[in-house]
Formats: C-alpha cells, sequence, structure tokens
C-alpha cells in the first residue's frame, strides 16, 4: 500500500476517531523536544486523561501499566499556527465557503470568528495531520477592522468543542489590501489611520454609565464593546502591515492610544527592528514562503533570523491566500526559515511555544511540560526536512492521525 | 478574499527594466578556457551518479563528465569538495518575465507570441536563476481555451527577449501552444464559451477550418491558421492547462481526432487516469501545492500524484507555474514529490531530462552529457534537503548566479529592493560586465 493511499485511508478515517474519548498513552521517541527544556534523548511523555503527567528520560521515568503506547524518532509538542484564516476560510474558495471577511463596513469588529468557525473544514483537517493541533484562527486581511479572532484545537466537532480562547484579537490591516477602490472611505493610507483612531476615540468617549439626553442609560454598541477591550488592553490589535510606512502608523496607533499591538505579516520588520523592540510589540511574521510580490516585494526568507538576532518575539503563521494553495502548513515555513539563517531550536519554537505565548496560550499548549493539554506531534525524521512525514498526532491524549503524511 | 490574488501580484510586478552595458552571458560570451570542476558529486541524468567525479566545460558546453577524465593541461580547476553537481532546472511552466498572450476579445487567439511581451530585464528571471532554473517554458495565461504561442526561455543574461530565446531565428523563437480547458477559460461571455461541451466544440471547430487552410495553397497570410498547422503538423507542442479527469479525457479525444503532440499542465487529477494517459503514451507537466482547494478543479489535489504517474509509466516533469510556486522552491517541490512517494531519481529527472524531453530539448539540455550547454548547478549538499542552497547557476559556461556575491544573495532569499526590475538589472548589468571578461 503506498504511502498516499494510507495517508487518505486515514484521513477519512479521521471524522470518526476525532470525536473519541481522550486515552491514556505513552508518547516515547528518540529524540523529545519539549521546548521546555533541553532535548530529551530517549524520553517518553505520559498523558492521562489528556493530560500531560509525566516528561523525561525513558530510564528514569516511570510508564504506567495499560497505556497505549506510541512512538517515532522525533516527538515536539503539537504544532502552534499563529495566524491563519482557515476554518473561516474554505477549500472550495467558493462564495458560500469564504467567511474571513464581509466587506459591508470598513471597521466591524463586533464580527467574531466562533460565529463562523466551521471546525469540520477540509483544511483544518489537512493541517492537522502535518501535526499542527492549535490555530489561531479568525477574521482575515482585506478590511480596516475586519473582525475578531480565537485560538482553537484542530479537532472537535462543533466550534464550541473546539476552541480554547473565544476572543483573542481584533483584526486590523493597514495598507493597500483594506483600502476601497471606490467613493467609500478608506481610500488612502492616512485615512485608514483616520478612521481607526476615530473608532478608538469614540470609544474612550463613551462611558458605560454614560446617559442620552433624556437620562435614560445608553447600551454601548457591540462595536464600542470591542474597541473598549482593546483600549483597555484587554485584547490586543493584531494589525496586518507589511510596508515600513504602515508598521510604523501601527506603532503611533499603540503608543497614542497605549493599547497591546501585535504586528502580523510585517514583511519589512527587518528595516525597523529597532522601533518594534523599544515598542515591546510581538509578531506574527509572513510565512517565508508567502509570494514576494507586491505588497510583500520586499519580504525576505531571512527575516525570522533578523528578529531572533534583534531580540524580537514572533512567531509564524500559514497566513491568509486567495488562491492555490488556498492555505500554507505553517511547518514548512518555519523549516524555510531554519534554513535561512534561524537557529533550528528558535524556528521549531516560533511554531510551539512562542507562538502560544504570543496568542495568549502557553498554559495550555506549545510544550511538552506536566499540567499542559496531552498534544503532541510526532515524526519520522527531522521535522523540517521535506521528505520527512509526520506520522502520528494527537491532541487532548487522542491519537487524531497516525499515518504517514 | 480580494487581497492576493495572483493578477494583482503579478501587475505589481511590473515595470520598466534600464538598458545599459554590453550583452553578455550570451553563447558567444561564454568562457572559452576550459573549467574543471573536480571532487564532484554529479547527478548526470544520464546514468548512474558518479561520485568524487569531474565536469569538463569549454565554450559553454560540455565536453566531458566522469570519474576518470582527462582535464585540459590549460584548464582552471576548481575542487568541489563534495558538493553536488546536477543539471539546470528545465522549467515546463512558468509565467516570469512579465510575459502575457491573448486579451479578452477571445477565446481562441493562437497568432498571439508570447514572444512580444517578455521583458528580460525582470527581476523574477534573476529569482529563477538563483533558484537553480536555467530553461523555462513561458507561457500566457489559462484564461482562454488558446491564449497564444509559447516562448521557450533560456536563462542567460540578456536585456531582450531575444537575447534569452532557448532558440530564436528569422524572427520567430521556438515555443509550443498554450491551450485550457476547465472553469479559467469558461467565461460565459465575449464570445467565451460557458460550458465544457462548448469549449471542447469551438477547439474542434477552430482545427477543422485550420485543416482545410493547411491543405489548400496558402496563399492568403492568416497568422492564427499559421501557427494552427504547425500544431496539427506536429510541429509545435500544445502546452494544455487541464486540471480534472473528465477535462483531461477531453484533451485525449481532441488528440486522437486532430493529432496534435500535446503535453498536460498541471494535471491535478492525473492520478485518477494515470494508466489511460500511460497506454496514450501522453507526458504531464505536473504541479504540487501544499494545501488542495483554492478553486474547485484543484480540490482533488493530492502530493502522491507525481510518484503515481512515475510507477504508471508516464512521462513526468515538475513545474513552477511561477507565480504560483516561486521559482526559486522547485527543489522542494521536487522534494514533496519524493515525500509523496515519487522516487529519488524520478523526482531529479523530473526537474530536469524529463522536461527536456517533453519540449523537444533535450539534445541541448537536461542532463550533463558531452556536448550539451553547459548548464548546471552547484548545490551545497542533497538536493532534496530543505538545508541544501544553490551555491552556483551556470548558463551556458558563464556563472550567473553566485550566493556568495551579495548582489546575488539578495535575488536567493529576497530583501529590499529585490522584488524591483529596476533594481535587479543594475544588479545583473554590473555582473555581467564582470563576467564578460571571465
Amino acid at each position: 500500500m503506498n504511502m498516499m493511499t494510507r495517508l487518505f485511508a486515514g484521513v477519512a478515517a479521521l471524522g470518526f476517531a476525532v470525536s473519541a474519548h481522550a486515552q491514556d498513552i505513552v508518547v516515547m521517541g528518540e529524540q523529545v523536544h519539549t521546548m521546555a527544556g533541553p532535548m530529551i534523548a530517549n524520553g517518553v511523555v505520559v498523558i492521562d486523561d489528556g493530560t500531560i503527567v509525566a516528561v523525561g528520560p525513558a530510564a528514569s521515568t516511570p510508564v504506567p501499566e495499560g497505556f497505549r503506547v506510541i512512538e517515532a524518532k522525533v516527538v515536539t509538542p503539537g504544532l502552534v499556527d499563529a495566524r491563519t484564516v482557515v476554518g473561516l476560510a474554505g477549500y472550495l474558495n467558493q462564495a458560500q465557503d469564504q467567511d474571513q471577511l464581509d466587506e459591508s463596513a470598513p471597521v466591524q469588529p463586533q464580527l467574531r470568528a466562533i460565529d463562523a468557525y466551521n471546525p469540520q473544514e477540509v483544511l483544518v483537517e489537512w493541517l492537522r495531520g502535518f501535526g499542527i493541533t492549535t490555530i489561531h484562527t479568525g477574521h482575515g486581511p482585506g478590511a480596516l477592522v475586519s473582525g475578531q479572532t480565537m485560538v482553537a484545537k484542530t479537532a472537535g466537532l462543533t466550534a464550541d468543542d473546539a476552541v480554547i480562547r473565544g476572543e483573542a484579537m481584533v483584526a486590523a490591516n493597514l495598507g493597500p489590501w483594506a483600502l476601497t477602490d471606490g467613493s467609500k472611505s478608506p481610500g488612502t493610507r492616512a485615512k485608514q489611520i483616520a478612521l481607526l483612531r476615530k473608532a478608538l476615540l469614540a470609544a474612550q468617549a463613551e462611558d458605560e454609565d454614560s446617559e442620552d439626553k433624556k437620562g435614560k442609560s445608553k447600551t454601548p454598541s457591540l462595536e464600542t464593546r470591542v474597541m473598549r477591550a482593546v483600549l483597555a488592553g484587554e485584547r490586543p490589535l493584531l494589525v496586518t502591515a507589511h510596508r515600513s510606512q504602515d508598521i510604523m502608523s501601527a506603532l503611533r496607533l499603540k503608543e497614542e492610544f497605549g493599547i497591546d499591538l501585535v504586528l502580523d505579516g510585517a514583511s519589512e520588520a527587518y528595516l525597523l527592528t529597532d522601533a518594534i523592540r523599544e515598542a515591546g510589540v510581538n509578531v506574527i511574521l509572513h510565512p517565508p514562503m508567502m509570494r514576494q510580490y507586491g505588497e510583500l516585494e520586499n519580504a525576505s526568507f531571512t527575516t525570522g533570523a533578523v528578529l531572533r538576532e534583534a531580540g524580537i518575539p514572533f512567531a509564524y503563521q500559514s497566513g491568509y491566500e486567495g488562491y492555490v494553495p488556498k492555505t500554507r502548513v505553517v511547518l514548512w515555513e518555519a523549516a524555510i526559515a531554519a534554513a535561512n539563517g534561524l537557529d533550528w531550536n528558535e524556528a521549531l519554537s516560533a511554531i510551539t511555544i512562542d507562538a502560544a505565548r504570543i496568542v495568549g496560550v502557553e498554559d495550555r499548549v506549545g510544550s511538552l511540560e506536566v499540567g499542559k493539554d496531552g498534544d503532541v506531534a510526532l515524526f519520522d525524521g527531522d521535522p523540517f526536512e521535506y521528505t520527512s512525514h509526520a506520522v502520528g498526532v494527537v491532541i487532548d491524549g487522542e491519537v487524531v492521525s497516525d499515518t504517514p503524511q | 478574499m480580494k487581497a492576493i490574488t495572483t493578477m494583482r501580484a503579478v501587475t505589481a510586478l511590473a515595470g520598466s527594466g534600464i538598458a545599459a552595458a554590453s550583452l553578455a552571458g550570451s553563447p558567444a560570451n561564454a568562457q572559452e578556457r576550459a573549467i574543471a570542476f573536480t571532487d564532484a558529486t554529479i547527478l548526470t541524468m544520464a546514468g548512474e551518479t558518479i561520485e568524487d567525479g569531474t565536469l569538463v566545460i569549454e565554450d559553454g558546453r560540455i565536453v566531458a563528465v566522469g570519474s576518470d577524465v582527462a582535464v585540459p593541461a590549460d584548464a582552471e580547476r576548481r575542487s568541489m569538495e563534495g558538493r553536488v553537481i546536477m543539471p539546470g532546472i528545465v522549467d515546463t511552466h512558468s509565467h516570469i518575465g512579465q510575459v502575457s498572450g491573448a486579451d479578452s476579445s477571445g477565446p481562441i487567439q493562437p497568432e498571439v507570441r508570447a514572444l512580444d511581451s517578455i521583458n528580460a530585464l525582470s527581476s523574477n528571471i534573476a529569482k529563477a536563476r538563483a533558484g537553480g532554473v536555467t530553461v523555462a517554458n513561458v507561457m500566457p495565461g489559462s484564461g482562454h481555451l488558446m491564449s497564444g504561442q509559447t516562448y521557450y526561455m533560456k536563462l542567460r543574461n540578456g536585456k531582450t527577449a531575444e537575447d534569452i530565446a532557448f532558440e530564436y531565428k528569422d524572427g520567430v523563437a521556438l515555443g509550443g501552444m498554450k491551450m485550457a480547458n476547465g472553469t479559467n477559460s469558461m467565461r460565459g461571455n465575449g464570445g467565451f464559451p460557458g460550458t465544457r461541451a462548448k469549449s471542447a466544440a469551438l477547439v474542434r471547430e477552430t482545427f477543422v477550418e485550420a485543416q482545410s487552410y493547411c491543405d489548400g495553397d496558402k496563399k492568403k497570410r492568416d497568422l492564427a491558421k499559421e501557427a494552427l498547422c504547425e500544431v496539427l503538423s506536429g510541429e509545435r507542442l500544445v502546452h494544455f492547462h487541464t486540471h480534472r479527469a473528465d477535462d483531461i479525457m477531453t484533451v485525449l479525444r481532441l488528440k486522437r481526432e486532430f493529432g496534435f503532440d500535446v503535453l498536460i499542465q498541471h494535471g491535478t487529477e492525473t492520478y485518477k487516469v494515470a494508466d489511460k494517459l500511460a497506454e496514450a503514451g501522453i507526458p504531464v507537466s505536473n504541479i504540487t501545492l501544499d494545501a488542495p482547494g483554492g478553486k474547485l478543479e484543484t480540490m482533488d489535489l493530492r502530493l502522491d500524484n507525481a510518484g503515481i504517474l512515475e510507477r504508471a509509466g508516464v512521462l513526468v516533469s515538475i513545474h513552477s507555474d511561477d507565480p504560483i510556486v516561486d521559482s526559486r522552491m522547485m527543489l522542494r517541490e521536487a522534494a514533496m514529490a519524493v515525500r509523496g512517494g515519487m522516487s529519488r531519481d524520478g523526482a531529479l529527472k523530473a526537474l530536469t531530462i524529463n522536461g527536456a524531453k517533453q519540449m523537444r530539448l533535450d539534445e541541448r539540455v537536461g542532463s550533463l552529457e558531452p556536448g550539451k550547454d553547459a548548464d548546471f548547478l552547484i548545490l551545497s549538499g542533497d538536493p532534496f534537503s530543505v538545508y541544501t542552497h544553490v551555491l552556483e547557476t551556470w548558463v551556458e559556461g558563464a556563472k550567473l548566479f553566485d550566493r556568495s556575491r551579495e548582489e546575488d544573495l539578495v535575488m536567493a532569499t529576497g530583501g529590499y529592493g529585490a522584488g524591483s526590475p529596476l533594481e535587479a538589472s543594475h544588479h545583473h548589468w554590473e555582473i555581467a560586465a564582470g563576467e564578460a571578461g571571465q
């Protein structure tokens, strides 16, 4: 049976497997990269009732009786994709499966990711098969403020099952992708910032207990409530910006309103390392293989290495694609960074623990540590090598894929 | 999402190049003194891998390759210290060089030539070279049943379409004919078909009319029919964009009826009809993408397609469709085919000799054999490892990409100015001027 026949038999079976109960599992690896300390040679990860209860060398870590044992050459935490639109954007790329962008108004922070996420989407299954167990997904670029994002596991029958952080960030976009081409605003970069400042100022001005002219208390709009959460620093503003002037505009917004800013894309970030570091901003960097045209014409495979050198926290993402392929695979994107100057461990961090920290779920996922979710990826070689395969994927202690792909 | 469509990306690259310095890099400018590359692992694509081998080039051609070859006394010797040498990549489907073809005035425009649109100074040609591409079939798009004549590019340093044509004689550049079926060309207005059956009917009608022209006295020149006569005689290869299994079978029916030579382009579902293709002797130029979907016709895309074709006995090449896959990711694409079950040797051939055979350029390129063009790559290691880099790209005996040169490195990795055709042409004219004296 050739590998891919098995792959597809496996994928077909997953639909059933995913809703099964968590098992008691022992994962063994010749190399166990916990991302919470040095690599453990011949290590084990013990998962009891969906949670990691022990991690250590096989020689000194007791393995309970009756646990299912799975093993592979290389074991890593389940991978975390720090920014995608998968689940809102479907693979068919037809109007009915594209819910990542509503263009009826330029500023719509009230749109929630959970109200559009389809956990049964083929691309969710596709990512899961390559070891990606957590995704930060939601509204995409293309509008000034397109909506909210959420963090979900790549398993679960319903969005409510899958979600681990329902209201993660508010997605905004500066630059040409979010410009209108007609008479509606925003038609220029400067107008984008003016509109954003106006929206933030409006939310700031309205007080929760404010009264209207007749003395009745006013109920703040959904939009206002979300913008207030942004102003309060409770919810980061995730700003997609590639060109240096757009990145600087985002930094100015942060300074003016004291918001928690996360830069998304940021393909020219290598020009502005001092400013980004001084602002204390995290970066969710564009996929290295995202096409180096248009907004990304100055993008480089080496930006991850430059940010690391500058001490700027960053994670990798699969991004957002409008055509074929409909998604990228974040594992393969980090691999390109690892081949272009970024240290191997740092590249793996950028799709595990660093990604988990930046999207605010490091208490649950991103490393193999006692108390964290039993999310594990197994590989038959260096995960970054093109010709290696993901041979097993575990989410919350449940084997969701065990066929090489 | 409106944001990142391919068309917008391609349009964004448009810009003018500059013309400066003198023409360099064409065969006339290739090195005259022989160069021997010794101590190399040589993947010739014409036999077993040669360990500790030597490649000797002179006057833009390969003069010897093997483990025990005589190196001319006056030759420059370069030890490869175990690095890997392989033939330049032959990309059977690309859109570099700001190519365009037919416009929206009608679905069938065989008289339109890609030749007449090429900007030889476009930076994506330099980027492709940085990825090891030395020959490319540069084509118009797939929004027509017949979108024009394709252009076989040799990625020399040159400033005009003539300079970098694989072969250019008497105003004519070597190339094929681009055709398409399925959804891309089904626009349903302006004379374009609205259904698959109508697509086939329009093409059949066109060929039937061409047949009577070609059999006649041809006194009145008809540019469209002249090109179609070349297709019907088998002289001009049809590059047929097609994804779905049923559309692929339509291509086979058309081929049977009109007798043209055809190369299946993309062939997303060729795995479903691999035996039919093998039986009919139809080759496939395949693309491997990182995920299925993005359009309805690629929803059944699989990573194991090329491997299935290989095992069925189909002659298969791997293409970039740049900008769909960046030309610099072609070694990766072949490695992904290996991940999907293709043999390593098959995947290397799919990047080189198989494409050359498909386009009938194999007398000159596609393998490292005496007499062939000195088009080759020096790699830092295993061609299928993510950590391997193309260190040098040689075209007809001239080193046109060298990763150790800063101005070349930016073409390999990207960075500020890499996307600007103006910048690229500056850099490359400086390089060209330097190389000419080599």
